[in-house]
């Protein structure tokens, strides 16, 4: 069994990617780990589509939440795999609901064209030819964090952040209401029986 | 040492056992992790034995089940690509193509050689990987 490294620090730290590498070759697995911790990201490593599902929770089992303590961020399969193909895990986390947004990227040692255009139509994000390449994994991990980073936007303005910012914010301008209200009603009284000359 | 390294390297360059895949694997190594390129051809030893293992029983059943075997070899070109193997690779090439042909004297004679460029690579790996220690 390769569940892989388990990540501990379940804290969320924007700027390190999870992936969830998967491949039935163990040296493929090993390279790909490599590749990828070389480029800052946390990796777990399966050995099977089956296994990918399980990891995610998407195996079925109603009783599984899943194995994995960390939010998945990029799912990077071999295409060949015994069981369950790479073409079609990228169908089945396509078809969820919670996953469906992660990108899939195929790995593939056989260049066959319409394998790649049936990926990309099912939504894989990328098709890579092995070996795959230090350089091919820096360029993925440049566009998916482009695609985080412009997600993060969209979202920005529900974050807690931005609500606590908001309620200050509110906050200091009753203040300022207020105060203003004070001081004007001291310079300007309002008693009924004064007469002003 | 560090000759005898350089050399034995150069050698199993030009003689085509390797290819620059296997220099991408060493660029992937560094002080904290020196000895990635030994591992990998460990484990890369290890599940091409195992492979060599199921086909030999496979073939000396006599039935040529062509299917199974080009499957196996898929997996050990995919292995052998990795680390850049490149001999045992294109005798891997060379099986599939028998196998889709469906020649069973063409599978085996090309298995025969695919296991003796293997043990070669197998004994090269492991002098340049001693040789790199010292």
């Amino acid at each position: 069994m390769a569940l892989g490294n388990l990540s501990s620090s379940p804290s969320s730290n924007t700027s390190e990617l999870h992936v969830l590498a998967v491949d039935d070759s163990l040296v493929d697995r090993k390279v790909i780990e490599r590749l990828l911790r070389i480029s800052a990201c946390k990796v777990t490593t399966v050995e099977s589509g089956t296994r990918a599902l399980q990891y995610l929770g998407l195996d079925g089992d109603k009783g599984s939440s899943g194995l994995k303590d960390l939010k998945v961020n990029l799912i990077v399969t071999d295409y060949s795999m015994p069981g369950l193909t790479g073409y079609e895990l990228l169908k089945k986390i396509k078809e969820s609901s919670a996953f469906r947004e992660i990108p899939v990227v195929i790995m593939s040692s056989e260049n066959i064209q319409p394998r790649i255009e049936q990926c990309m139509t099912e939504g894989a994000e990328d098709f890579l030819l092995k070996p795959v390449k230090l350089a091919d994994v820096k360029r993925l991990k440049e566009l998916i964090m482009r695609g985080g980073e412009a997600e993060e936007e969209k979202t920005s303005n529900l974050s807690p952040k931005r609500i606590l910012q908001n309620v200050f914010f509110l906050f200091f301008i009753v203040f300022f209401i207020i105060t203003n209200i004070v001081i004007f009603i001291m310079l300007f009284p309002l008693r009924k029986d004064e007469t002003r000359i | 040492m560090q000759r005898q390294v350089a050399l034995i390297k150069q050698s199993l360059f030009d003689q085509g056992y390797l290819d620059e895949q296997f220099m991408e694997l060493e660029e992937l190594q560094d002080d904290a992790n020196p000895n990635f390129v030994e591992e990998v051809a460990t484990l890369y030893f290890k599940d091409s034995a195992r492979l060599i293992n199921n086909i030999d029983q496979a073939l000396e059943r006599g039935s040529f089940d062509f299917n199974r075997l080009d499957s196996y070899m898929h997996q050990f070109k995919g292995s052998s690509t990795s680390i850049g193997a490149s001999k045992v690779k294109t005798e891997c090439t060379m099986f599939r193509e028998y196998c889709r042909a469906g020649n069973a004297e063409g599978c085996l004679r090309t298995f025969k050689q695919l296991k003796k460029e293997h043990a070669t690579l197998r004994k090269k790996l492991e002098q340049y990987f001693q040789a790199s220690k010292r």
